[in-house]
């Protein structure tokens, strides 16, 4: 068989794999910074929480999260279809990282700007969402960017829960045709080119929001 | 049974104290494989960060696109690439040491970033000091830059340490029996996966806490004893 036969079902999983990337992406970046403002602004208790969420999903191996959930979660009822787990997990280990991203983001804005915005009379709110994080999210930008990357190449992980995503369709043509040279270097290849994307991807939203596009002004510039 | 260990799934406490000593076996071959692939990413991540710097054009354009490459493609399908694919070529390889070779070459290209930051943080001066000196620039790398880089760059090494060693689970799928692989494997024979996947997953836990604290100590540490962290 030449390999542009398996093209059409690798590019199946291709999608599926985006699709999951991007999910995960969008859901953990809003787990990360639920989280990430919550360590900074939440409190003796709600930073503990949020301390405990990060410390388990970056402490414990993405794998082993992704295998109970699979299990665990229909013990208690939730049973949901595997891509939606997988999407889960994922996004809550991207979670779990971002988290400290943003917290380390927000806890690097200078004093003065905090001082400065109480000598203004701004409530907490304010502080956070017109005086921070504006100025925090330009920090975050290539950090967040890594791990976008990272949560791309962790979502072979998921085709173990019985995916169909970009690796396990490379698994299971192999298992068919055994012409497993070509079969891997195409998924490499093809992992390395979601990747590239990504990055351009990435690349474009930076310039965004360091132009001040998405986020109103921050009051220094 | 396994390894000569009988289980006991009356309630979660036997069922763990029951299985605690299969898992801990499991937790020598993770820490093994990761110490392995570790020493590999040690040494070619030295060798991708010097080629790097090559100033022939050819070989340090073709070490940043391998690296590169590397960085950007999941270790998954990295290992299954060598574990299918070298015995094509008559390299036929133990399951343990094509899971370390995997983890080594993915780390490679990390640590081979961290190599490169570290030798560029190097005063220039120390350069200039070694052409006044005569040295061949292999000397210069060998006994100036090199010596001094490595220490600053400990803590950076620590934490992919920690990293790898949470993705040392992955080899369970190339037949590796570490933590995880024995954990899933109880749960197929007794239906419980709960247990033995939450005893890893603690297990994991435990492992980074400690190494993160471990090397926080030494963050403090380092800097007293004269050396500089960037």
């Amino acid at each position: 068989m030449d390999w542009t036969a398996y093209l059409p079902m690798l590019w199946q999983g291709a999608t599926v794999t985006m699709t999951i990337t991007l999910a995960a992406i969008v859901v953990g970046t809003v787990l990360a910074f639920f989280f990430g403002i919550l360590r900074v602004e939440g409190g003796p208790i709600l930073s503990a929480i949020a301390l405990c969420y990060t410390e388990v999903f970056r402490g414990t191996s993405l794998l082993v999260q992704l295998f109970w959930f699979y299990y665990a979660l229909p013990l208690v009822g939730l049973s949901f279809d595997p891509i939606t787990t997988g999407i889960l997990v994922l996004a809550a280990h991207a979670g779990g990282y971002g988290a400290e991203i943003v917290r380390g983001a927000l806890s690097s804005v200078s004093v003065q700007q905090l001082e400065a915005a109480r000598a203004l009379n701004f409530n907490r709110f304010q502080t956070l969402f017109r005086i921070s994080l504006p100025q925090a999210v330009v920090e975050m930008m290539p950090a967040f960017g890594n791990l976008a990357i990272e949560t791309l190449k962790l979502s072979s992980l998921v085709s173990l829960i019985s995916i169909a995503d970009l690796t396990f369709s490379a698994q299971s043509i192999r298992n068919i045709t055994l012409d497993s040279t070509s079969i891997y270097s195409i998924t490499l290849v093809c992992y390395f080119a979601m990747s590239l994307v990504l990055m351009v991807a990435i690349r474009v939203i930076e310039h965004f929001v360091r132009r001040g596009n998405v986020f109103p002004r921050s009051a220094h510039s | 049974m396994m390894y000569g260990y009988e289980w006991d799934t009356t309630t979660w406490i036997t069922y763990t104290t029951s299985i605690l000593p299969i898992i801990l076996i499991g937790l020598t071959v993770t820490l093994k494989a990761a110490a392995a692939g570790f020493s590999i990413a040690l040494v070619l991540g030295l060798v991708f960060a010097l080629l790097r710097r090559s100033r022939v054009k050819a070989i340090s354009w073709t070490t940043a696109f391998i690296v590169e490459f590397l960085r950007d493609t999941p270790l998954l399908v990295q290992l299954f690439f060598l574990y299918y694919v070298l015995p094509d070529f008559g390299v036929v390889l133990p399951a343990f040491l094509t899971g370390a070779l995997a983890l080594g070459l993915q780390y490679a290209a990390y640590t081979s970033e961290v190599y490169r930051g570290g030798i560029e943080a190097i005063h220039y001066g120390q350069w200039e000091a070694s052409t006044a000196l005569n040295l061949t620039r292999a000397q210069t790398y060998r006994d100036i830059i090199i010596p001094q880089a490595i220490p600053r760059i400990v803590p950076a090494m620590g934490n992919y340490l920690v990293a790898m060693i949470k993705e040392t689970p992955v080899l369970s799928v190339v037949t590796v029996l570490e933590m995880m692989g024995l954990a899933n494997m109880i749960g197929e024979r007794t239906f419980e996966y709960l247990v033995p996947l939450t005893l890893v997953g603690l297990i994991f836990l435990l492992l980074t806490l400690i190494c993160s604290a471990g090397l926080h100590r030494l963050q403090q540490v380092l800097p007293k004893a004269g050396i500089p962290l960037r």
